[in-house]
């Protein structure tokens, strides 16, 4: 039994539900569970946004799920795109890529992390971190840190702009790209396209890496509150190269345990299910993954930037590197496991994927028309798994003989998250929370961890302090003694 | 009524955004694609799944500006509407409201934004892997007549008045 998941006495607690309310693109919802003295007993995250995704996937010809899949995220479609059409290069046939089909798919999917991250980190953390938790809601947010910081902002939106292009020259298009398709990818980059991408990557590199210095700063400047902010141990998961490096397109699994003891290390995608196990919770929606060997208790882990960089022997770019470094010694020789640390490795990435793109764009390979791989034998069931923007990405399907869909399990990276971001509110649950009269401020301790996770639930919350809240305090028999709404406005 | 084959010297940028795969969010892509299939060489026609902040960048050098959206809270068929920058804190989704991409085009460039109108069309259901309601099929020919009046006469005046009426005279 999880720590504060489940009460003992539910019915005679009072009830807290935060409630962001979302059109379309994701729901999710905090509850806690407090005494008379406001005491915590019980924070769980639901979200209940991916029941159908497989469903939905399921029955459809195996070679229009690259670009059916799109339609799951509007945040991240790029890294279902490249999951489900590395997944389908093996149910098509195709051998190994060619060099420059494998170079246009990197520099695509290094871009989608660059977008991704710039977006989070400066639309959503750098209200929080900049202006402070606790600041006016009207002015925590994106408009806000322009006015206090407007170079910063300038920075984040032609951050995030340089990398949409990445995506638009590689894809095609800016959404709904066709450029990765099951064996290559069916677009070549041109010498014009290469180069407007060269002339402004050396500056994205400088602003990302000033990005990371600027967070590094916030954490020197208050070290007890950053490093200890949502901190519980957990183990850690993602790919990671033949060598031990980082790398988000390819590799095989790697898992370390709080201490930073291997778990396991290079075991192919492809059996997945011999070492992680799912497991289904009567109050979410959403599965819980966990190590198989260590079972749903102990064996949950967290993936994303903080895993990454903690679960990689280098980063094989100097500057991501040498950064690296500098946050890993916040551990004093353990993994660091404070929530708010996802903030500086995520822009360690984004500085990463910056220098990624650099390197893939004097790459001779990346003007090739080489585009197609050769074909072989068809299979009937293939993975698919890259490290995407928030964190590892399983695409599983089994194709029939007349190339249906017959089986699909996504296991996107929210969900991997899962059990993290639960013990995350639970920790700033106690720590903040616990004993005090619950204001909107304290509240916004909850979704500040929620956030460092950046998961597909912020679809419901990017547009920071402008994230629509429902709070209902229910007493014991269930009557509504209080009822608190913000951002609730008429909706377009 | 057909659109001129003398193009208007105003650059018209209009934003449709929306999910094709979930019921009637279509309805932005749905309209989008109408527009860009007319090939105006005074408008650039940008689609994408939500509103972010360097959709601000878009719109520089516009003349006038169009966002083309569903809505849960418009009257049917659809609503026009004039909008400027506002740090926007009521909407329901992660991504930018329009007023709030004027707000950062405003403090990334540093200058007013053009004029900027909205067309919201109402949209009731929006489940994955649906395609557009019955209504919103109807709202969306609606908008479709409506549109075409306002690429005829890329005119903020024009427009504002159309804004007042939802009649284009």
């Amino acid at each position: 039994m999880f720590r504060l998941e489940t009460a003992e006495n539910p019915q005679t607690l009072r009830r807290i539900a935060i409630e962001p309310l979302t059109r379309v693109e994701g729901h999710g919802k905090v509850t806690l569970l407090l005494d008379d003295a406001d005491r915590v007993h019980q924070v769980r995250l639901h979200i209940v946004e991916f029941r159908g995704f497989e469903i939905f996937i399921e029955g459809r010809p195996f070679w229009e799920v690259p670009v059916t899949v799109q339609r799951l995220c509007g945040i991240c479609p790029v890294s279902h795109l490249l999951a489900a059409t590395k997944a389908m290069d093996l149910i098509a046939g195709y051998g190994s890529l060619t060099p420059t089909a494998e170079k246009l798919r990197r520099l695509m999917h290094y871009g989608q992390v660059m977008q991704s991250h710039a977006l989070h980190f400066f639309h959503l953390a750098s209200p929080d971190l900049l202006l402070g938790f606790d600041s006016d809601l009207t002015r925590r947010n994106i408009v806000g840190v322009a006015r206090e910081f407007p170079e910063i902002a300038k920075q984040g939106v032609f951050l995030r702009k340089y990398g949409q292009e990445v995506i638009r020259h590689t894809a095609g298009k800016r959404i709904h790209g066709t450029g990765a398709v099951p064996g290559g990818v069916n677009k070549g980059l041109t010498r014009d396209e290469r180069d407007a991408m060269r002339r402004d990557i050396d500056r994205m590199i400088e602003w990302a890496l000033s990005a990371v210095h600027m967070v590094a700063e916030l954490h020197r400047a208050k070290p007890e509150f950053y490093d200890h902010f949502g901190e519980f141990d957990s183990s850690m998961m993602s790919l990671v190269a033949d060598d031990g490096t980082m790398d988000f397109y390819h590799g095989a699994l790697r898992a370390l345990d709080a201490s930073g003891d291997t778990i396991f290390d290079q075991v192919d995608y492809a059996g997945y299910q011999q070492v992680l196990d799912e497991q289904v919770k009567p109050w979410s929606y959403m599965k819980f993954p966990h190590i198989r060997s260590l079972g749903p208790e102990k064996g949950w882990y967290k993936v994303g930037p903080l895993a990454r960089v903690q679960t990689c022997d280098r980063i094989p770019t100097p500057l991501a590197e040498m950064e690296r470094k500098k946050l890993l010694a916040r551990g004093n020789g353990k993994p660091v496991m404070g929530t708010l640390h996802y903030h500086w490795a995520r822009l360690i990435e984004l500085l990463h994927s910056t220098e990624v793109i650099r390197d893939l764009l004097d790459d001779p390979d990346i003007l090739g028309t080489d585009l197609m791989a050769d074909k072989g034998e068809r299979r009937a069931e293939a993975v698919g798994v890259i490290e995407a923007p928030r964190g590892t990405l399983f695409h599983h399907y089994r194709v029939s003989d007349n190339d249906q869909v017959t089986f699909c399990n996504l296991i996107v990276s929210t969900t991997n998250n899962n059990q993290a971001m639960n013990e995350a509110i639970r920790a700033v649950a106690t720590t903040h929370l616990d004993g005090k009269t619950i204001t909107e401020g304290l509240l916004n301790h909850i979704e500040v961890a929620i956030r460092a996770y950046d998961p597909c639930l912020s679809c419901a919350t990017h547009a920071l302090g402008k994230m629509p809240l429902e709070v209902d305090l229910v007493d014991a028999e269930g009557t509504l003694v209080h009822r608190a709404r913000r951002n609730m406005g008429p909706e377009r | 009524m057909s659109v001129p084959a003398a193009a208007p010297s105003s650059r018209l940028v209009v934003l449709g955004w929306g999910n094709d795969a979930r019921g009637d969010d279509g309805l932005g892509p749905a309209l989008l694609a109408r527009i860009a299939g007319l090939d105006l060489a005074h408008v650039a026609a940008i689609e994408d799944f939500q509103l972010q902040i360097e959709h601000a960048l878009d719109l520089d050098g516009a003349d006038l500006v169009l966002f083309i959206d569903a809505s849960v809270a418009a009257s049917a068929p659809f609503a026009f509407t004039e909008i400027g920058p506002r740090d926007d804190t009521a909407h329901s989704t992660h991504a930018l409201t329009p007023e709030a991409v004027l707000d950062v085009f405003v403090r990334v460039l540093g200058r007013e934004p053009p004029p900027a109108f909205v067309l919201a069309m109402r949209g009731e259901a929006f489940e994955l892997g649906t395609g557009l309601g019955a209504a919103a099929a109807e709202g969306l020919e609606a908008a479709w007549v409506f549109v075409r009046r306002l690429l005829e006469v890329p005119d903020a005046n024009v427009w504002r008045k159309a804004a007042a009426t939802s009649v284009l005279r």
